[in-house]
Parts: C-alpha cells; sequence; structure tokens
C-alpha cells in the first residue's frame, strides 16, 4: 500500500492544462497548411499530381485543400517548386460543413467551426454522451479518441464521455471510411439514438473516404449516410485537433478563423 | 523430390525459378516440412490464365531462410491440407473467398472476410444459378447443444472505442465451452488495391493496414519495393526505422499493460499507463510530427532526420517515461489479486500455439521462441540483436511479461541506436520494380510477425500483392484460449492478444 502511494506520488498530476494553457505540439507537427497564392507559378500540376487523396487542386491561379481529404502527409508541399503551400503548426482543422473545410476559405475572417445553436447547446453544452461506431477505421482516430478519456485529457472535466449503448447517447462519433460491411450496423446505431441527435466524423476517412476513397468496399465517408454536425479532418487528428473541434462544436472555446 | 527454392528475408528474385510441382508432390512437400518445424507465413493463390496458382511461403527459424513452391489448379476444387496441418486453415478459406476454389474436405470451410454487396454479381463468369454470398456474419456458427447449454452474441459494435467483429460464445453457465470470432467488419479493399500498385497511393495503404502498426507495416511495404527495385537503403534510415518500430512496440505494449490491469480493476497502473502510452507516441511525434509516425518510412529511406540535440532530448524523454513504467507496471505485477487473476487464465499450450501457428507475444509467451528480429534480421536488426524474450506458462500472466520485458529491451535497443547513429544520407533514389520477380519480407511488428509478398508483372507492376498480418495467425488462439474459461474473463483474454480487426479484414 505504501509502495502504492509512494508511485501515486511520483506519477503526481498529468492532466492538461489545455484549453487555458495552449496545447503542447512537437516542433514537426503537421496543421492546417498555409496557401501563399504569390508562390504559385500557375499552371504548375506538381502538388495535384503528387495528392495520394486529390485533396488539392488549381483553382484558377492558386491552389486549394479540401482538409477533408487531406491525410497531412505534405507530398504537395515538398512537389511544390515555389513553395506555395507550407504545413503549419495550426492543430484547429474542425469545421460544421464540408465546403468549410476547404482552405483558403471563400471568407478567411470568419469562424472556421460555429458552436451549435442556443436550443442544442443547453441540451448538450453541460453534458455529451457519444457512442463511437468505428467503421472500417485502421485504429489511428480509434486510438487517439481513446486517449481523451486517459488522465492527460480528461475529457470528462468538459462533461463530454464515450457511453456503451447508443440508447444512452446523445449522438455518434464514426471513425473509418464506412466499409460496406458497417453501413447497416452504423444506420441501427444511429437509428438507436434518441432524438435530437448530432454525428460527428473524425478522421479523413470518416468525412471523404482518406486513402480509401473510391473503393466499392466502402462508402466515401459517413455523410453519405447520417447526417454530419461536425467534421474532424486529419489521419488521423491530433488528440487536441479532436478535442478543440468538440470545445468549439459545445461553444465551449472560441473557434479560430478560417484562413 | 525437387527442393523448394529457398530464399532470404526481403530478397528478390527471379518467379520463374520457382518450380511449379503437380499438386502430390507440392502437398507432400508442405505438409513434410510442416511437420518438421517450419512454419506457414504465407500460402495464396495468384489468378492465371490456366488456373489458380497455390504458393506457399514456409519461414524456418532453425536456419533464417524462407522456403518457396508453388502448384497449379486447373479446376474448382483442390484437397485441404487443414486437416493434416490446422496452421492452414484460414489460409484455405481464404483462398476460396479470393479466388473460387473449394478446398475439398476443409472442416471449417466459412467466408473469411464476406464480399461487400457492391462487390457482388461483378464476374461475368459466374454462373447466374450460384447462390448471392452471405451477409457478413450470417454463417453457420458451430453450436454446442444440450441442456442449460446457451449462446451469447456479441458485436459487431462493441462497448468500448475499439473495432467491430462478432463473437459468438457456447456456454453452459459461465463457462465458455467454445468461441467463434466471424470478421470482415473493416473490409476496405486494401489489399486489392495495394496489388494494382505501385502508386502514389501505396505507402498510405501500408500505413492504414493496421493504423497502430503504421511503422511495422510501411517498412514492410518499402523494403518489398527496395528489394525489387535493388535500392540499397542508407545505414542511417534503417537505425531510424528500428528506432521508431521499436518505439510503436514500446506504446502498444504500455498501452496493453494498462488496458490488462484495467480489466481486472487495478486502477492505478490503468491510469499510469494509459498516460505513458501517450508518451511513446509523442516522441514518435517528435521525430515525425505524427504519433503514429505517418509519414516517416518511404520507399528509399525515412523522411525525417535527427540531429543529435532531438536525439538527446528524445532519450531524456525516454528515460523518464520508461522509469515511470517500470514503477506503474511493478505495482501491477507485484498485487496479488492482480496475480490470482493472470495466472491460469487464458492457458494456450505450447503445442496448441505451434500447431495454430501463433506469433509474436503471444507464440512467445507459450513458450515458443519465435521473434523476426531474431530469426530473419533485416535492415537494423541484422548489426544490432535483440535477445528474444520468452515465457512458458501461455496464460496472460505470461502474456502481459512477456510485453514487460519487450519494453525494457526495446527501450534499450532505442538508446543504443539514437546514441550511436550512423552517418550518410537519410535516403536513396527509389527505382522501378524490376519484371518477373518476387520478394517476401518479415518485419516483427509489435503484434508478431507482419509478411508482405509480392509478385511483379512483365511491366514490373504488382501482380500480386499479399499481406498477412499476425492477427490473421492469432485470432483463432484467442478462440482457443477462451475454452474452459468463465465468459466473464473474456475481456482481460481478449486484451492480453489485442488483435487488429483492420490487419486481418484488410
Amino acid at each position: 500500500m505504501l509502495k502504492l502511494l509512494g508511485t501515486r506520488l511520483r506519477q503526481g498530476h498529468r492532466t492538461t492544462r489545455y484549453p487555458a494553457e495552449p496545447p503542447a505540439l512537437p516542433p514537426r507537427f503537421r496543421g492546417r497548411p498555409v496557401i501563399d497564392p504569390t508562390r504559385c507559378e500557375g499552371g504548375c500540376q506538381s502538388c495535384a499530381e503528387a495528392c495520394p487523396t486529390d485533396a488539392i487542386a488549381l483553382d484558377g491561379t492558386a491552389p486549394r485543400v479540401d482538409l477533408g481529404r487531406c491525410l497531412f502527409c505534405t507530398d504537395c508541399e515538398r512537389a511544390c517548386p515555389g513553395g506555395a503551400v507550407v504545413f503549419a503548426r495550426d492543430h484547429r482543422l474542425a469545421a460544421r460543413t464540408r465546403a468549410d473545410l476547404v482552405v483558403p476559405g471563400s471568407d478567411p475572417l470568419a469562424p472556421s467551426c460555429a458552436a451549435l445553436d442556443a436550443k442544442l447547446r443547453a441540451l448538450f453544452g453541460r453534458s455529451l454522451k457519444l457512442r463511437q461506431v468505428s467503421a472500417g477505421g485502421c485504429n489511428g482516430c480509434e486510438a487517439d479518441v481513446n486517449v481523451l478519456g486517459t488522465i492527460a485529457f480528461d475529457l470528462g472535466r468538459f462533461g463530454i464521455q464515450m457511453v456503451a449503448s447508443p440508447r444512452h447517447a446523445d449522438g455518434l462519433l464514426v471513425t473509418g471510411p464506412v466499409s460496406d460491411h458497417m453501413k447497416l450496423a452504423l444506420e441501427k446505431t444511429w437509428a438507436a439514438v434518441p432524438a435530437p441527435k448530432l454525428v460527428i466524423a473524425v478522421g479523413a476517412c470518416a468525412i471523404s473516404g482518406g486513402p480509401y476513397a473510391g473503393h466499392p468496399e466502402t462508402h466515401d465517408g459517413c455523410d453519405t449516410i447520417v447526417p454530419v454536425d461536425l467534421y474532424i479532418p486529419g489521419c488521423p487528428p491530433h488528440p487536441f485537433t479532436i478535442l478543440d473541434g468538440l470545445l468549439c462544436l459545445l461553444g465551449r472555446i472560441e473557434s479560430g478563423a478560417r484562413r | 523430390m525437387s527442393e523448394p527454392f529457398v530464399s532470404a528475408n526481403g530478397e528478390a528474385f527471379d518467379w520463374s525459378a520457382v518450380p511449379q510441382l503437380p499438386f502430390e508432390r507440392f502437398a507432400d512437400g508442405l505438409l513434410g516440412a510442416l511437420g518438421a518445424g517450419q512454419r506457414a507465413a504465407a500460402f495464396f493463390g495468384v489468378a492465371t490464365g490456366a488456373g489458380t496458382e497455390l504458393v506457399a511461403v514456409l519461414a524456418s527459424e532453425r536456419d533464417g531462410l524462407l522456403r518457396w513452391s508453388r502448384t497449379l489448379v486447373a479446376g474448382s476444387s483442390f484437397p485441404a491440407l487443414t486437416p493434416h496441418a490446422p496452421e492452414l486453415h484460414l489460409f484455405e478459406r481464404e483462398i476460396a473467398e479470393q479466388h473460387g476454389l473449394r478446398p475439398e474436405g476443409h472442416p471449417w470451410s466459412k467466408p473469411v472476410r464476406f464480399v461487400a454487396t457492391t462487390q457482388r454479381h461483378r464476374s461475368p463468369a459466374e454462373p447466374a444459378s450460384r447462390p448471392a454470398p452471405p451477409e457478413v456474419g450470417v454463417t453457420d456458427f458451430f453450436r454446442v447443444e444440450g441442456h442449460e447449454v446457451h449462446e451469447v452474441a456479441v458485436g459487431p459494435v462493441h462497448a468500448g472505442v475499439i473495432e467491430p467483429g462478432h463473437f459468438r460464445f457456447q456456454c453452459h453457465g459461465e463457462e465458455v465451452l467454445h468461441l467463434e470470432i466471424s470478421l470482415g467488419y473493416q473490409h476496405r479493399g486494401v489489399e486489392r488495391a495495394l496489388a494494382a500498385g505501385p502508386d502514389k497511393r501505396g505507402p498510405h495503404y501500408a500505413e492504414t493496414l493496421a493504423g497502430d502498426t503504421t511503422v511495422g507495416h510501411a517498412t514492410a511495404y518499402c523494403q518489398v519495393l527496395e528489394a525489387l527495385g535493388g535500392v540499397r537503403v542508407p545505414a542511417r534510415a534503417q537505425a531510424l526505422r528500428g528506432v521508431a518500430l521499436e518505439l510503436e512496440r514500446i506504446a502498444n505494449h504500455v498501452g496493453d499493460l494498462g488496458a490488462l490491469a484495467g480489466d481486472v480493476a487495478y486502477l492505478p497502473t490503468a491510469s499510469f499507463c494509459g498516460r505513458l502510452r501517450g508518451e511513446f507516441l509523442n516522441l514518435t511525434a517528435e521525430l515525425c510530427g505524427s504519433r503514429f509516425g505517418r509519414g516517416l518510412v518511404r520507399p528509399g529511406g525515412v523522411r525525417f532526420d535527427v540531429p543529435a540535440p532531438l536525439g538527446r532530448s528524445v532519450l531524456s524523454r525516454l528515460d523518464t517515461a520508461l522509469g515511470e513504467v517500470n514503477d506503474a507496471v511493478g505495482l501491477l505485477m507485484d498485487a496479488p489479486s492482480v496475480q490470482a487473476r493472470f495466472e491460469e487464465t487464458g492457458r494456450v499450450s505450447a503445442a496448441t500455439a505451434s500447431s495454430i501457428g501463433l506469433v509474436g507475444p503471444a507464440a512467445r509467451a507459450s513458450g515458443l521462441p519465435r521473434d523476426a528480429r531474431h530469426d530473419f534480421p533485416h535492415g537494423v536488426y541484422r548489426f544490432h540483436q535483440l535477445p528474444v524474450t520468452v515465457w512458458h506458462t501461455g496464460d496472460v500472466f505470461a502474456r502481459a511479461h512477456v510485453r514487460r520485458k519487450e519494453v525494457e529491451r526495446s527501450g534499450t535497443f532505442v538508446r543504443r541506436q539514437l546514441e550511436g547513429l550512423p552517418g550518410g544520407a537519410l535516403e536513396s533514389a527509389p527505382a522501378a520494380p524490376r519484371p518477373g520477380q518476387a520478394c517476401a519480407v518479415l518485419v516483427e511488428g509489435w503484434r508478431g510477425e507482419l509478411c508482405h509478398v509480392a509478385l511483379t508483372d512483365l511491366r514490373g507492376r504488382f501482380s500480386t500483392y499479399k499481406v498477412v498480418d499476425p492477427s490473421f495467425h492469432n485470432w483463432l488462439g484467442l478462440a482457443l484460449a477462451l475454452r474452459g474459461q468463465p465468459i466473464s474473463d473474456f475481456p482481460l483474454c481478449n486484451k492480453s492478444f489485442n488483435l487488429s480487426y483492420c490487419g486481418f479484414d484488410l
């Protein structure tokens, strides 16, 4: 018992101080891409050709990145001769609509992730229970959702909890491109959640199919099957990216700008 | 009888050098070799104009070599070898599903991953009278009949944040008489898509074959491409791949030890290890920006360097975290209440483990000294050997103990690499695969042996790409571990194997 108490003391208090303090991210973290149209040598398709998921396209004179498809592999950054695409360290990537995932957006100052309306916030703002469904996920997104439940992030302090039954849930958190074999299970799980209910798509697969986009064995993400309220890009998204999305949705922190 | 073709791990050679044998000689040679202590690393079909070729790649721990043989099946069936060699049971089911060949006399011929509804009735060659393939999870589960025998069905959606799969228990009271595991829910066509490569999505497919084994599968994929293209990987890149692979092993083993603690309600270690697993993932992120090592390993080498100051800071954080793991896991393993739950639970004997072809920590915990890093060394492991961690009891305790020792030893290995990183380049220029070649690569991932096999066609494109995740060998081990156990011990036994659904379902 003494040994246990000693170990407990040595392990100390380990919960991150986020959101009171900014998150600790590694120097090489690859977050929101920044596009500099002046550096784009118009017409060169190097970035688009390098991209494994067609996430980047030349739109007239400058590239646009669809974060919903992006794997953050930086193949486009390496391919671009002019340095027009740079993956910066901003971890805030979540958005409420598929269109808002495109960088640069039409209105760079608009919030990238609006909170729920007042009625839903009154319902879910202080207590949000989610049922997780992995539908063809590779266990990357699942692992970094799971980690939010550890003492390092302590999701419970925000009133958010993963629950074992859809009947106890306020919404679904979906990962994976929705394999054909999980479509029915996803539909049934969604139907079992009492309304009003939310759907949160986590990771490139759940948003667009990710590397599995176009495969006949998958359904290119979950928004063809269930209505999505929040998109959290990444492959997989960093736990802080997921947490940021959840807290923005609930209006507990202010959203970042879309840029 | 002609000798099988012999290759080293990660060696490319002319596919025509592997003789095509008549089925009887192929079968006799294969069964003889399995009986003499070799193991099936891969056994798969290759569609050819004349029919389906069956290809066997056997691994021998004794001499560290791979042995290849093949035979042509012109008809629609072949005599099943499973009755004589149980470790082939799933390979033959997979051949049946992927190539429409019937293994005659297979005791357990059922779908492996099931066919997606969107992919049915695609083959114009299929007669219309053939019944539609079954829906996922719809199969004639083995049933135990009798007074007070009952059945428990779990999944595909489980209670935690984990992947989907279906478990069917046959119970008498609390006691599990039989467990059948039916998977395929994560099937997303990744092996089929890999075989259409190599292309720019290839590395991403490899990294997401099993996302928790990103570095392992990416390393195997890259080694296949490098061998086929004749590319030599710089020593510095090989050392950094080794560092990342061992960090991946440490992170997952620590997470598993914490989860095992959670499943016996020993909460201090569950909490400590839950956090500590993240420390090791964060060290991988220091190397390449991704906690899972995404984007680090690429054909030709690695994409991120570790300058000396970064190496020192990683080592210092590693030492702190390993010390804390030692504390946390020491508490767990020393607690009598935990020992009472771990010992004698979910036993798999060495004989059973050997007959079904277990790999990885599960095999080593049943007393089988199998570790591709030691037996089939490739890359940095040719120069820096790791001892094989073996324990003999085959129970949950053994699987926990092996993980604990492997964490320590991997830590020592990472330290040795980072303190003496070879100089030189990070990447060699990639080269296109040569035509008509074959290559098999074994990498010891944290769950066990990852086997990638590729054949190239006359244009140097893949004609076959085969992935064998360790989970493919090991799911049956979990099912057998449950026999005679109370059903309430399923979570504990399951966690002690911690197998991959997506790595199996492909």
